[in-house]
């Protein structure tokens, strides 16, 4: 390998001849070796979560522990699809509603955010300075200091109005939306503040209306931050857990998927195949959905601060 | 992309609005001023309702005694206790050791992942372009794994007499590493068990701060690399000469970032823990969920004393963050 990478670069780089080739190799070969490390450090845990899924259950009780399946078994997805993560409810209704949850409040996100990045990008207003403050704070603030809060909020305004937030998917649905608000409303901000303003006038001009300028030049110009801010905003609904194990009690047929995971973990703490099958299937749309957008999602977290 | 956003965004200022204070128009002004007010309100109206009210109300709660009976219909209203909880954190033992530990596993785990993270994105920055896309990809998926997947992977690789970490360990010489690691429990004791949770943050949190540097190394001129090497500075120096200073405001806000993120860990450590009953492996946000939700009968007015000592913490942090991005001008 570093044989192999060393030899043509010598004649091609006569400068580099100054020092020990030697050395160079060593050095080359010692941040391969290290790129290598990361690699494994990095993919081992993911890899042993897919490798247990697939074991079968004598080899994962067994005292000889090996690194590589002998066989392959999908006893253990067959089990957690099939059978029940819960007495009395199916793996595709946790899938249901962690599916609903997730997508309507990305959503209602979608809409909220898209609307207020257009007000901050577009327009100069009195509040404008404090509502990017307040969103910087409060992006900052964990729902796990405010939980107890919103929790009780949420209580009574159930105890007031009759209407059920909590021990259904109501309530997280409205939390996740309003948790997710600070960080898409300051991705999408950056985007629709790169549309020339020139092409809206242009087309105001032409005799498009507000409505039309909005869905024939704005929106397909935006459309690329709003798929990278939906992402971010699913990824955060999909992994959440603290909110939903406080407001789902012990309503176990609204479990969301992570929720009953760590449920079934508490109570068949020892079945490691099917805890690893599910926990598999919990990461895959997130894994998919994080080597489409993670470049993005670098420069919506770091903002300004990476400037060439 | 956010360079784009950037440049674009810096020539807007100039362009007097057309909404202005001093816009006279009356014609034109009552059609547009309403129009960014009308834009933001449904995210406000959401975000007061939602997140900011508690923040008031937290602080309410955290001054009365108020547990789970006062939500009972026709319960009393919580009563001002005169500073109790606060008094009682004061005092509490058990509440300054959680405090020192979760500022410790903080420090630890920030610490941890911002020097590995700056090394694997200086790393990649080295490396052929194949092999870094290829160690970048894996480390996609480490970043990518839910919190609470990876708890349990982490709590299944050192699981007594069958994880993967205490086999090894056992096969491992016993003059090199000691004996009976095959039935060691490293979820009693909080040494141990805080040593899995720093790992289990540091592997998820890592790839994203060596991302980050990554990104910014790019964008340093290869000619400041040059000079410094022309002047005779090595790898070390011209790190701290070139890197770093080009880098800072990347540096100062990944910090306050993973200093957030990390203080307020608590799905890995509810998995790890696997109970409320080791109060000796509590970290702050699990105290305050224990206090107001597990704990019988449960607590509001202590769990928000106690997240009201968190949010102090964090927004201290915070104020820090709004100087780095005042700074840039993005609050303009």
């Amino acid at each position: 390998m570093t044989a192999t990478t060393g030899a043509p670069t010598a004649p091609a780089a006569p400068r580099r001849r100054r020092r020990a080739p030697a050395g160079v190799l060593v050095r080359r070969a010692g941040l391969y070796a290290a790129g290598a490390a990361v690699f494994l450090f990095s993919v081992f845990p993911v890899y042993w979560m897919v490798a247990t899924a697939f074991k079968p259950v004598g080899e994962i009780f067994s005292k000889d522990t090996r690194l590589f399946p002998g066989t392959l078994t999908l006893e253990h997805f067959d089990r957690v699809i099939n059978g029940q993560l819960i007495p009395g409810v199916r793996f595709w209704e946790f899938l249901a509603n962690s599916l609903m949850v997730t997508l309507g409040s990305v959503a209602a996100g979608a809409v909220l955010s898209l609307l207020a990045a257009v007000a901050v990008a577009r327009f100069r207003f009195r509040m404008r300075g404090a509502f990017i403050i307040l969103l910087m704070v409060i992006q900052m603030v964990p729902a796990e200091a405010l939980i107890i809060s919103i929790f009780i909020n949420f209580r009574r305004f159930q105890d007031a109005t009759g209407m059920q937030m909590l021990g259904n998917l109501s309530g997280i649905l409205v939390v996740y939306t309003a948790v997710s608000l600070p960080i898409t409303i300051m991705m999408l901000r950056g985007f629709v503040a790169a549309v020339p303003k020139e092409l809206e006038e242009a087309a105001a001009i032409d005799g498009a209306g507000p409505w039309t300028v909005f869905w024939r030049i704005l929106m397909p110009l935006v459309a690329p931050g709003l798929v990278a801010a939906s992402i971010f905003a699913f990824i955060t609904a999909w992994n959440e857990f603290i909110v939903a194990l406080t407001f789902l009690g012990r309503s176990t047929e609204e479990y969301t998927l992570p929720l009953s995971l760590s449920y079934y973990f508490g109570r068949f703490g020892t079945e490691w195949g099917s805890i690893m099958a599910a926990s598999t299937l919990l990461t895959l749309p997130v894994m998919a959905f994080f080597l489409f957008v993670q470049r993005r999602m670098v420069s919506g977290l770091t903002m300004g601060a990476v400037k060439g | 992309m956010a360079q784009t956003a950037e440049a674009v965004r810096e020539q807007t200022p100039p362009e007097p609005p057309p909404a202005g204070p001093g816009g006279p128009g009356p014609g034109r002004r009552r059609r547009s001023v309403p129009t960014p007010y009308l834009l933001i309100a449904p995210a406000l109206v959401i975000l007061a309702l939602v997140l900011v009210w508690p923040v008031v109300q937290m602080v309410w709660n955290s001054l009365h005694s108020y547990t789970i009976r006062n939500l009972l219909p026709n319960a009393p209203a919580p009563e001002w206790n005169d500073f109790a909880h606060y008094r009682r954190l004061l005092s509490d033992r058990e509440f300054w050791t959680i405090l020192r530990n979760t500022v410790v596993v903080c420090v630890l785990m920030v610490g941890v992942t911002m020097v590995l993270g700056t090394l694997v994105g200086i790393l990649l920055h080295r490396l052929s372009r194949w092999f870094s896309v290829t160690v970048s990809v894996g480390m996609m998926l480490a970043w990518a794994t839910p919190a609470i997947s990876a708890s349990l992977v982490f709590r299944w690789l050192f699981l007594p007499e069958r994880g993967l970490v205490n086999v090894a360990l056992d096969r491992l010489p016993d003059w090199l590493v000691g004996s009976g690691w095959l039935n060691y429990n490293w979820f009693l004791e909080p040494v141990s068990l805080f040593g899995v949770l720093i790992t289990v943050i540091v592997w998820q949190s890592f790839p994203f701060i060596a991302v980050s540097v990554l990104a910014g190394l790019k964008s340093i001129p290869h000619e400041l690399y040059e000079a410094a090497r022309v002047d005779g500075a090595g790898g070390w120096r011209s790190f701290w000469n070139v890197t770093f200073p080009m880098l800072r405001p990347l540096f100062a806000l990944l910090l306050v970032l993973q200093i957030i993120w990390d203080l307020r860990v608590f799905t890995q450590l509810y998995i790890l823990a696997n109970s409320f009953q080791n109060k000796s492996v509590y970290l702050l946000s699990y105290y305050i969920y224990q206090q107001g939700f597990s704990a019988s009968p449960a607590n509001y007015g202590m769990g928000s004393a106690i997240a009201v000592v968190m949010t102090v913490m964090i927004l201290a942090v915070t104020a820090y963050y709004l100087r780095i991005m005042i700074r840039q001008g993005e609050t303009r």
